[in-house]
Order: structure tokens, then C-alpha cells, then sequence
């Protein structure tokens, strides 16, 4: 079983640059093709958003990269964890021209992800849960 | 700025997401589990109460579970082990999940059909239909 940190497309359309820029970086454009509402302040830092009504689920984007018309990122919630969770896949756009087209390469990585401290809850901590746990329960029925 | 590429998975991480399935492949301990989650920490006797599985059998399966890290045994009342359920590995293997959820394909195929759409005429606001 491979677990995969990032999945890579990528499309070449028959439309220049310029054109699937505004496709991705505007409002109007992500509502029409990507989501069902959307909203986007275009600046590194921004914060956009985007609405699937079908799904009841909204995303809240961060603006990370903004190099018109070449690369677009940002970073959102990986779906499926908590609201709270602070863990993020990073999304990034690159267009190339080809020919009267654009090349389009989409990333998003950062599933694998497991910061330091959720790694040791989740994998190390239990070995030291165990050790710990067990020996109040020992504590306990020795009181008891 | 972008942030920093991260770091792949170890092959630990890989362990902790197939122990979660093999212990969700099985549809008692998924009831256990269930159980657990909705009613809060429970005894092997609790759950033999709640479940149509015996006592031992529930037990064996607490075993495996802890084991995965799913439930921690912890004291409870009378002397009796109490289990409770434990979520970090749960987020592990959901991760793993999100990665074969997310669909880009489909997206890129509605960009697609956008671009075409609209270089074709004059703006529309006509929907891309998703299906």
C-alpha cells in the first residue's frame, strides 16, 4: 500500500496562458468550473473561498503564490479532518504556454503530512500511553 | 511564500494506516468502535451488553484494537479495565483517505469545458453540469 503525499495533473488546453488564468484566479472563473460560489482576495496571504452547494461543504482557502500568469497556490483543509485541524495540503497551478494553448500542471501535496508532535501522538505517544496507562492501572489495583 | 515541501511518510505511518483498516475490515470491532464513540469509554461486559458478541470475543477484539492504538485501557470503576477510544490513528488513515478522495479530474475536465464555452460565444453564465 503506497501513501501518497501529492497527486500531480496535467491538461493542455487550447486557450493562451492569459485566458486559464482568470479561469483560476478570479471569482467568476472557480465558480463556473470549480466549485458553486466563490470568493478570492488575489495577494499572497489572501484568503479565498469556495462553496459546494450540492455538498453543503465550503473550503476557506490561503493565497500563498500569486506570479501572473504562471503559477497560482494555495493551501486549504485536507477534506475529511476536523474544522479545527491545522494540517493543510498545498495546491499549485503552474501554466506554461504550448503553442496557442497553455500546459497545465496541477499539485497538491502534503497529504502524508504528520507534524512532529501529531506523529508522536499518534505513533509514539501510544507506546509511552501503554507504559504509562498500565503502570497507574497497576498503581490503582494496588490501592484498591 | 509557498510553504515548505514536506517531508513523506515513513514507513511507520504506512503501518499505522493498515492497522486501522484491518481493524475497520472487521464489523465488530467497527460496532466496538462505533460503540465507543458515540456512547463514550465502555468495559468488555458493557459491550457484550450492547453488542450481539460475547464477552470473550469482544475482549479478543479489544486486544487487537489496543494493539493498534484504536482504544487505550484505562481504570474504571470496580477494578474493571475501561476502554477508550483513541483517534489519532484515525486521522492517520484518513489522510491516506483524503488523498484518494480528492478528484482532480474532474475539475480539470470542467476548467476545460469552461474555457471551450466560453471562448465560443459571449459570456455566459450557464453552469458547468457537474455529474
Amino acid at each position: 500500500m503506497g501513501f501518497p503525499d501529492r497527486i500531480e495533473r496535467t491538461v493542455e488546453v487550447a486557450h493562451p496562458p492569459k485566458k486559464v488564468w482568470a479561469a483560476l484566479t478570479t471569482a467568476e472563473g472557480l465558480a463556473a468550473w470549480f466549485g458553486d460560489e466563490a470568493a478570492i482576495d488575489l495577494r499572497p496571504g489572501g484568503a479565498a473561498r469556495m462553496r459546494w452547494n450540492e455538498e453543503g461543504f465550503t473550503a476557506e482557502m490561503r493565497v500563498e503564490r500569486v506570479e501572473e500568469p504562471a503559477v497560482f497556490g494555495f493551501t486549504w483543509p485536507i477534506y475529511g479532518l476536523p474544522a479545527d485541524d491545522p494540517r493543510r495540503t498545498y495546491v499549485e497551478f503552474t501554466l506554461e504556454p504550448a503553442g496557442a494553448g497553455t500546459r497545465l500542471t496541477v499539485v497538491e501535496s502534503g497529504f502524508a503530512q504528520l507534524p512532529e508532535d501529531a506523529h508522536r501522538t499518534a505513533y509514539g505517544g501510544n507506546t509511552e500511553g501503554w507504559a504509562k496507562e498500565l503502570g497507574e492501572l497497576v498503581a490503582y489495583l494496588d490501592a484498591a | 511564500m509557498p510553504p515548505d515541501p514536506r517531508p513523506r511518510a515513513g514507513p511507520d505511518v504506512e503501518a499505522v494506516a493498515e492497522q486501522v483498516f484491518a481493524a475497520l475490515a472487521d464489523p465488530t470491532r467497527r460496532a466496538i468502535l462505533a460503540a465507543l464513540a458515540a456512547r463514550g469509554p465502555a468495559t468488555a461486559t458493557d459491550l457484550a451488553g450492547r453488542l450481539p458478541v460475547t464477552r470473550q470475543a469482544i475482549a479478543k477484539h479489544l486486544a487487537l484494537l489496543a494493539e493498534a492504538g484504536l482504544v487505550r485501557a484505562e481504570p474504571g470503576e470496580r477494578r474493571r479495565v475501561r476502554y477508550r477510544l483513541r483517534s489519532a490513528p484515525m486521522r492517520v488513515a484518513q489522510q491516506f483517505l483524503a488523498a484518494l478522495a480528492r478528484d482532480w479530474d474532474g475539475p480539470l475536465d470542467a476548467l476545460k469545458d469552461h474555457l471551450d464555452r466560453s471562448a465560443r460565444g459571449p459570456a455566459t453564465t450557464t453552469r458547468h453540469e457537474t455529474t
